[in-house]
């Protein structure tokens, strides 16, 4: 009774965004590695191959979701997460390191990275826990609880460590922010990012003396909160010890090649040839496409090998080139419209752990989307994140895939709960 | 409100997005320019340069194969530099401050590592080349000279200089362009177009094929062949008998205006200015102030006329109707004009006839007289004068296809408004024009148009040096007729007193059997001023002509600078020259011979010893005090002969 109508009720629109998405991604990667002699597309020793089969194995994947029990997803939250936590934990003992981290299980020839799904697992456990009736984020208790959740992946995954799948753990806060957590964490959260890097432009001395211009005027026109000087002088110590501990962060315990990211994204005495190598080559070749692009295949960037990873985390470097930029704006208007239609969604859903989930998916895809572009044009430090549907690899083609039809299920099967 | 919190954010830093990436795709040009540097390699194929052949189809310059190797310092790689060094005979320093400059240059782009290498170096070097990622060779073509004179003619071509590069668009480093002579004005002519493949490279510089299936390729263009106006042997031969002396000779064909010979001393052979020591050379020739072989003194320097001068004096008299051939005017030994001008005529009635071949000072200066003041505004006087010298191409470029000349100068009304504070001017104060000394000064080139105006009866066509470009035809300009202002009829008896000059007057003793030339002596007075003073040097030696008398067919000027007088020097070569031109041969064997032999080099030394302020040994002082005093008196002996 369940499942004989669910071909009616599924979001057809998430759908062909998913597809147009999954389809412009795999003619990117074509184009990024397409050898000079003639192969055949399903040529499985070639990266564009094999995308392809990674593609049609998804199918399988995508069916087995739609047509499972609604419910199981909510019911095993806590197993999935807990399998998730004690993979995390294996990784010490059996993980395989690539490039310093040590983030992969190796099984014969497959590969599998416990963080793809731990994400999933996280957004079903938070979703299942603000889903009690008696959970009110106002209460420390649950905040604790709700934060903890998140934490414990972020801890884990820090310590492999991998700042880039941390960084989409964290921006869950904008789940949590939706579901009633106080704004101050939010905020608080916001300032200190922004202090962060203005500390690394800024001398402190001088962005101490900003903050207490700003803080003065803030409290001076402050008519809703009391104004309290004594909060007022706190939170300015608070700020001036966060904007010299930064410096002494930066110098003590960024790993020189953390360093390096944030040096080249500042603009700070960089080497092009060696550590500004990959932004400036990625850079080169959106910047060459002009506003109709090369022409698909055209990219002599592209073709000449010169921007590095240009099929998994710089893919959308092909994009630019060969697409120019109105193929720029367009592959981000469907990703900002596939975005803003599962929030539509989530926000129309009818029980809250649907919603919580629904929210959870927009923002771990808004969250790659943005760190992945963003580190191409120079707009935030250089951080491996794949760009969702586009970037080449099973393993986080189908984490996206499975992650998006879970919540179409979820959708698609509200009719049947009240 | 919370509500509205992620959607925000995520349509604000999408657009945060597309506002950074129209900044980089639509508005920075820069990162275009870096992708086409960086993934679009450019291969050219220089074509051969064109020939030169001079006015009788004589191959006069050719070219060569050179190899230059060229770096690009980014690819060096594992390179064993002893090796390489000893290979190419060059220092471990020249290769260290080479690299270094190529790298300033651009670390990506090929420059020039050592340049024009010969065939056996170019072998030695291509056996072991792919030992050495990052040099590799580059094919141009280099000029091969068939003939060891007309440097000056020629140019010489050189390697593009950063000012070049940032204005023309055309040339890469390590280009070869044209400089001085034909090699510079017909530059585009002769070399042609260079051919661009545009080929696609990976990041290890490996060519992965053509850029757009090559459709933006272009194939090179062949230079053109020059045909000069130039007579090799009249060329060479004027060469053979500047050589130890300074100073230039233009001979020019008349009807036609064409350059015959365009001869400058010292000069240098054309063949040093190519090859590896091609810089070393050039930096000496460039360096030596004193002698200037890189000046061309033909086109360039600019010297007081002197007597030549009096035949526009004598024939602006005629045209402003102030004499006629019957004029007298008296001369004793000089004649006062306010102040006394010297003459040496040792005549004393003069009428035009004699006056010229006699070269009266006193008769001229009585011509130049009547003609300032005809008019009641002297100012007015001296512009009409001056525009009547102007007709003759004086005090103003020619227009040749040279890159250099000179435009010597005429003086006018408000050059002497300025000199006498617009006071009147009276005749006495400029009367040295009339002679040639005044403020007049012209070129050699100058001289040379003069007579062939006056071998033309009253035109000249602008003097030009190449006669046929293939394919092309000749600029509109050098088939043009200027008119002087001066009127045919005028021309005649002045003409007779030309060739007087060679009959009984100053140049008597260098008439040539059965041949007519008419000709005109010529001195100009030559100081300089060193740390304040002011030395009297020896007179440049002047002669202007053209041959022969009826259907003139060729029109020359020399001057010998430091040649005591007219027909020292300036006299015989001029007269040599137009006989071998005219005649094919020469009678005077003896007289070629003092002029092949002679050497003004010891003056030139005395003169150095003045600039430089050298001290001299007393008794060497006295030596060229008693040799001067004997040349003079010499000369004033052949002078009153005369």
């Amino acid at each position: 009774m369940k499942n004989q109508s669910v071909g009616n009720r599924i979001d057809y629109i998430s759908i062909l965004l998913y597809i147009v998405l999954v389809i412009m991604g795999w003619m990117t990667i074509y184009s990024a590695s397409l050898p000079l002699e003639e192969t055949s597309i399903f040529d499985i020793s070639q990266i564009y191959g094999r995308q392809m089969l990674f593609i049609g194995l998804t199918i399988p994947l995508i069916l087995v979701i739609l047509f499972s029990d609604a419910k199981i997803f909510e019911r095993l939250s806590f197993v999935f997460y807990g399998v998730g936590i004690l993979l995390l934990l294996g990784l010490f003992v059996f993980g395989v390191t690539k490039k310093g981290q040590t983030n992969w299980y190796q099984f014969g020839g497959f590969g599998f990275q416990p963080s793809e799904f731990v994400k999933t697992a996280t957004a079903l456990l938070l979703a299942k826990y603000l889903s009690y009736s008696q959970i009110n984020l106002k209460y420390t208790k649950h905040q604790i609880i709700g934060l903890a959740i998140v934490g414990i992946p972020v801890l884990l995954i820090l310590m492999q460590p991998d700042a880039g799948s941390a960084m989409i753990f964290i921006s869950l806060i904008f789940v949590l922010n939706r579901e009633g957590l106080p704004s101050w964490y939010f905020f608080s959260g916001i300032i200190a990012i922004a202090l962060f890097f203005l500390s690394l432009v800024i001398e402190p001395a001088y962005l101490i003396g900003i903050i207490f211009i700003i803080m003065v005027i803030h409290y001076i026109f402050n008519r809703k909160i009391s104004r309290n000087p004594i909060v007022y002088g706190l939170l300015y110590l608070v700020m001036a010890g966060f904007a010299f501990s930064v410096s002494y962060v930066y110098d003590s315990v960024l790993e020189p090649h953390q360093k390096d990211r944030i040096n080249v994204l500042i603009g700070d005495d960089v080497d092009m040839k060696r550590e500004g190598y990959n932004l400036n080559q990625s850079m080169i070749a959106i910047g060459s496409g002009g506003l109709l692009g090369k022409g698909y295949l055209e990219g002599t960037q592209t073709k000449g090998g010169f921007v590095p990873e240009q099929h998994t985390d710089y893919i959308f470097t092909t994009v630019g080139e060969e697409w120019g930029f109105v193929g720029s704006i367009t592959v981000i208007l469907l990703f900002v419209a596939l975005f803003l239609r599962i929030i539509y969604l989530a926000e129309n859903q009818k029980t809250k752990f649907s919603r919580v989930y629904g929210y959870c998916v927009a923002t771990y895809l808004f969250t790659h989307f943005f760190v992945n572009i963003a580190m191409l044009i120079k707009l935030f430090p250089t951080i491996g994140v794949p760009l969702p549907f586009f970037s080449y690899g099973g393993s986080s083609l189908w984490a996206f895939t499975i992650l998006l039809f879970i919540f179409i299920k979820l959708d698609a099967n509200k009719v049947n709960e009240w | 409100m919370r509500k509205a919190v992620l959607p925000a954010v995520i349509i604000i830093t999408s657009l945060l997005l597309i506002v950074r990436i129209f900044y980089l795709q639509v508005i920075d040009e820069n990162l275009k320019l870096q992708s086409e540097n960086n993934a679009i390699k450019k291969v050219f194929d220089f074509p051969e340069r064109g020939y030169i052949y001079d006015r009788n189809g004589k191959l006069l310059v050719a070219n060569q194969p050179s190899y230059d190797i060229m770096v690009v310092p980014r690819e060096i790689k594992n390179i064993d530099t002893t090796e390489f060094c000893n290979l190419l005979h060059i220092t471990k320093e020249y290769f260290i401050k080479k690299i270094e400059k190529a790298n300033v240059y651009s670390p990506r782009l090929p420059s020039v590592f050592l340049s024009q290498l010969n065939k056996a170096e170019y072998a030695a070097f291509q056996e072991k080349e792919r030992k050495f990622e990052g040099f590799y060779t580059q094919k141009r073509s280099l000029r091969d000279y068939q003939v060891n004179v007309g440097a000056n003619v020629f140019g010489f071509i050189t390697q593009v200089n950063e000012a070049i590069l940032k204005k023309n668009k055309y040339y890469n480093s390590g280009d070869l362009i044209g400089k001085q002579g034909v090699e510079q004005q017909y530059e585009e002519t002769l070399r042609g177009i260079k051919g661009v493949k545009y080929l696609l490279r990976d990041k290890h510089n490996k060519i992965i094929g053509p850029y757009k299936n090559g459709q933006f390729d272009t194939i090179a263009q062949q230079g053109k062949d020059l045909t000069l106006t130039i007579d090799y042997e009249l060329q060479k031969y004027g060469t053979e008998l500047m050589v130890n002396k300074r100073g230039g000779i233009v001979a020019l064909e008349p009807k036609t205006g064409e350059i015959l010979a365009l001869v400058t001393a010292p000069t240098y052979d054309p063949a040093l200015l190519v090859g590896r020591q091609r810089s070393k050379n050039y930096t000496a020739l460039y360096h030596d102030s004193i002698a200037k072989p890189l000046y061309d003194r033909g086109l360039q320097a600019t010297y007081p006329p002197g007597s030549p001068f009096k035949i526009i004096t004598g024939l602006i008299g005629l045209q402003e109707e102030v004499i006629d051939e019957q004029s007298t005017f008296y001369c004793n030994h000089g004649a006062n004009f306010g102040r006394f001008m010297k003459c040496h005529c040792g005549l004393h009635t003069l009428q035009l006839n004699n006056g010229t071949y006699k070269s009266c000072n006193s008769y001229f200066g009585n011509t130049y007289k009547r003609t300032i003041e005809k008019y009641k505004d002297s100012y007015y006087s001296v512009d009409n004068w001056a525009n009547h010298v102007k007709s003759f191409g004086l005090g103003q470029f020619l227009g040749t296809d040279m890159p250099i000349g000179s435009k010597g100068l005429v003086p006018d009304s408000k050059m002497y408004k300025r000199m006498y504070n617009g006071a009147k001017i009276r005749s006495s104060y400029i009367i040295s024009n009339s002679i040639g000394q005044g403020e007049v000064s012209t070129s050699t080139l100058q001289l040379a148009n003069m007579m062939a105006v006056v071998a033309n009866k009253g035109y000249y066509y602008t003097p030009h040096i190449v006669k046929k470009i293939k394919g092309e035809v000749l600029d509109k300009k050098f088939t043009t007729k200027h008119y002087s202002t001066i009127d045919k009829q005028y021309f005649t008896p002045m003409i007779q007193g030309l060739a007087d000059v060679y009959n009984v007057g100053t140049a008597s003793n260098l008439k040539v059997q059965g041949l007519e030339l008419c000709g005109k002596t010529g001195t100009a007075e030559n100081k300089i001023r060193v740390a304040g003073k002011t030395y009297q040097l020896k007179d440049h030696s002047i002669f202007v002509a053209f041959a022969p008398k009826e259907n003139p067919t060729i029109a020359i000027a020399v001057v010998v600078e430091n040649g005591y007088w007219g027909n020292r020097w300036a006299g015989p070569i001029a007269t040599l020259m137009a006989e071998k031109y005219v005649t094919g041969k020469i009678t005077r064997k003896d007289l070629e011979t003092t002029m092949l032999n002679g050497s003004l080099l010891e003056e030139y030394k005395r003169i150095e010893n003045i600039i430089f302020q050298r001290k001299v040994d007393p008794t060497k002082v006295q030596d060229s005090l008693n040799k001067i005093k004997v040349e003079i008196s010499d000369a004033k002996k052949e002078e009153e002969e005369n």
